[in-house]
């Protein structure tokens, strides 16, 4: 390639909160103003909050179930984080792909999967969404171009790339949201990934999910320089966002995945968020941060209290009906602990199908296989 | 003697040659300030520095191919990855670079490297962190490929490969590491490429490595207690070189062999030993040499499944008395 790529589309910060509030004269500032969340109906925002209130309540279902020895392996929680998962997802369209790491149990909620087939998961049983082949680090469901779930840092990056490229290829206008951790940066397939798409002019947005910490090494011991300004030796556009907040979420991520459909711009966002459980449920999280780090998180930038503080200051919702989504939540997570510990195991003879797709589908050989266009 | 576990003995063996050599260097994701994900390491970095006990970004294909290149001048990596199934990221490095670049140097140079980590199965952690890829690495001449199945071993083997002049590639066993053993106070080596016979029998030899062996063992007992039988269990405790001496004067003796391995079983350790069993002493076997291995599909997730996908003591079991039939 020796034509020359065109200035980059976006300024790099984000907007000042109290810009984008027109007359915020005092009031908390505020995102909702712009205009892919002042769209939003009642309802709509209710069914963010409540994205966000099913992860929470899902995972801390979850933790107990492997505190009771249900599941097994690894359980990577993505408490604190909802914000990010849900503000990203809410914006796909029929075209948008995403695929995650490890910590995917947010990010499955948010294209919304069922709880059932996940905790199934959880438990390792045959009605789970991978019938329990995969575990928790390995949800799917292209279904809903939710690509998965992967447990090797970083690997996921070039699937996502390609999910891109696929859909370039096809002439959709469609994006795909490639997310990853602030220790996935320094994977050399992530930079490789980030070559490509800028190359290429891949609709791909490189979500950072930047939660401070890679187990227990903070960003600071692990990367040199900034993690989204990487984007500039690559000339690709990127932005800072805070991700406790969902409607900041919303309002960059909209433009980044304009940029990605319409123009076929790659970009990278960096959202800021916070885990508050360790790196996974074994990790005793002592070494490498303070109590009170997390605590001072919580109390003031907790995704989940912060929206709800805002939808009763708009008067969407009130303390009793937050309440009761709350309940409502619990419950499904409740039945869904009950669905998977009823379901039964795979068989040893599952062991060995879903290896190859000739051998699970032994009269369709001349079929070009699943095609998701 | 002070008794081990197999974590701690590694970590004894790590301490001593950190206080041998000047040159030995420990380096990895989380090995210092989080005293290792496993904590193989815990302590060294407040014992040696961080100088000598260094963290590393999630990078595997940088620093294990900087562990290569800093060996090539004479430093003594010792590169801890998390998970051998990590070894994919940094596949080139390993076996390409560490594996080729004495010989395409024309011995001009060498890599004291060592690098170590569990490389199981059966911990419920999936496909994509349950590789076991002593047969792939074992595949390249140039590497050595060490799988230790108790603490005593796993001390001395490991002192052997920080000195060894060749990349030596050390895989554990997460499902062993609070293992114990009576280890000597006194410092011992094991020299890498001698198979151990972990018990001796007469009427059936088994060959395992790793995990694979502690199964066969447990095997073995049955086999006495309720057989009768006498089962000679081999460990072979290193892959590459393959102490094949050992393992045919045990066949000599038994006539009937059964190799056991927590690998796939296709182009498998075993079927590397099944023919040269049969190549040479072919004339020695009452009976076709039978394999144990891990059912061949990537590691299942869900736990109970993969308790039975890996080899078993029932599996094992079963497989003997066909053997012996
Ligand atoms: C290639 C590879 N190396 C190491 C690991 C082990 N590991 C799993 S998660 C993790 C930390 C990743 O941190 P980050 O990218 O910040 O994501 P977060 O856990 O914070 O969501 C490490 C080192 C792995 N799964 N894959
Ligand atoms: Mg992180």
């Amino acid at each position: 390639m020796t034509e020359t790529l065109p200035p980059l589309p976006t300024v790099k910060k984000s907007p000042s909160p109290k810009a984008a509030a027109p007359g915020a004269g005092g009031a908390a500032p505020s995102w909702a103003v712009a205009e892919v969340n002042s769209r939003l109906t009642a309802e709509d925002k209710v069914a963010l909050f409540r994205t966000m209130l099913r992860i929470r309540r899902f995972e801390e279902r979850s933790l107990r179930a492997y505190q009771a020895k249900k599941i097994g392996g690894f359980l990577h929680l993505y408490v604190g984080q909802e914000a990010v998962a849900v503000g990203c997802c809410s914006l796909m369209g029929k075209n948008d792909h995403v695929i995650t790491a490890y910590r995917d149990h947010g990010h499955a909620l948010a294209v919304g999967m069922d709880m059932r087939g996940l905790m199934a998961e959880l438990y390792g049983k045959s009605t789970g969404c991978s019938k329990g082949k995969g575990g928790s680090m390995h949800f799917f469901d292209p279904s809903r171009n939710y690509w998965g779930g992967h447990g090797i840092v970083g690997g996921q990056i070039p699937l996502g790339t390609g999910i891109a490229y696929a859909l370039k290829y096809q002439g959709l206008k469609g994006a795909c949201m490639a997310f990853m951790g602030d220790g996935a940066v320094n994977q050399g397939a992530v930079h490789e990934s980030y070559n490509l798409a800028a190359l290429w002019q891949l609709p791909v947005v490189f979500v950072i999910e930047n939660n401070g910490y890679s187990m227990g090494t903070s960003q600071q011991r692990s990367s040199a320089g900034e993690l989204g300004q990487r984007a500039e030796a690559y000339s690709m556009a990127w932005e800072i966002c805070d991700g406790h907040d969902v409607y900041q979420v919303r309002e960059v991520m909209d433009r980044f995945l304009r940029e990605a459909r319409e123009n076929c711009r790659p970009g990278i966002v960096e959202i800021r968020t916070y885990r508050y459980r360790g790196h996974s449920v074994s990790d005793p999280d002592k070494t490498y941060r303070h109590k009170s780090e997390v605590e001072e998180y919580r109390r003031t930038k907790d995704p989940i209290q912060v929206f709800q503080d805002t939808l009763i200051a708009e008067g969407v919702i009130d303390p009793a009906r937050a309440e009761q989504l709350d309940a409502e939540v619990r419950a499904e997570a409740e039945s869904a602990a009950d669905y998977a510990e009823a379901s039964p195991f795979p068989s040893i003879e599952d062991i060995t199908k879903d290896v190859y797709w000739e051998e699970d589908n032994p009269s369709e050989k001349k079929s070009q296989g699943r095609i998701f266009f | 003697m002070p008794s081990l576990s197999y974590r701690e003995a590694i970590r004894m063996a790590l301490i001593e040659e950190l206080h041998r050599d000047p040159n030995v260097v420990v380096m990895g994701e989380e090995v210092a300030q989080f005293n290792g994900a496993y904590k193989v390491t815990e302590g060294l970095l407040e014992k040696f520095g961080p100088k000598r006990i260094v963290d590393t970004p999630i990078s595997e294909a940088g620093f294990v191919g900087l562990g290569i290149g800093a060996s090539m001048l004479g430093i003594r990596p010792v590169i801890e990855l998390m998970f051998w199934s990590f070894y994919s990221v940094a596949f080139d490095q390993i076996l390409n670079n560490a594996a080729n670049v004495r010989y395409m140097s024309g011995g001009q140079i060498h890599c004291p490297i060592v690098i170590r980590g569990p490389a199981n199965g059966g911990t419920n952690v999936g496909a994509t962190h349950s590789h076991t890829p002593e047969n792939v690495c074992a595949n390249h001449p140039g590497v050595k490929v060490v799988c230790p199945a108790t603490a005593y071993d796993a001390k001395g083997l490991l002192k052997s490969a920080i000195r060894d002049n060749d990349p030596v590639f050390f895989m554990e066993n997460t499902l062993l590491y609070g293992d114990r053993a009576e280890i000597p106070d006194e410092e011992y080596l094991i020299p890498i490429g001698q198979a151990n016979i972990k018990r001796p029998g007469i009427d059936l030899t088994i060959v395992a490595h790793g995990r694979a062996v502690i199964t066969s063992l447990a095997a073995a007992q049955i086999l006495e207690r309720d057989y009768d039988i006498s089962a000679e269990v081999v460990d072979l405790r290193s892959i590459r070189p393959l102490d094949e001496a050992t393992v045919l004067a045990s066949v000599r003796k038994t006539h009937r062999v059964l190799l056991v391995e927590e690998n796939k079983p296709f182009c498998g350790v075993g079927a590397q030993l099944s023919h040269m069993i049969q190549e040479q002493a072919f004339d020695e076997l009452d009976a076709p040499i039978r394999r144990v291995s891990s059912i061949d599909a990537p590691a299942i997730y869900s736990p109970p499944l993969e308790a039975e996908q890996l080899p078993t003591p029932q599996r094992v079991l079963r497989a003997a008395l066909e053997t012996l039939r």
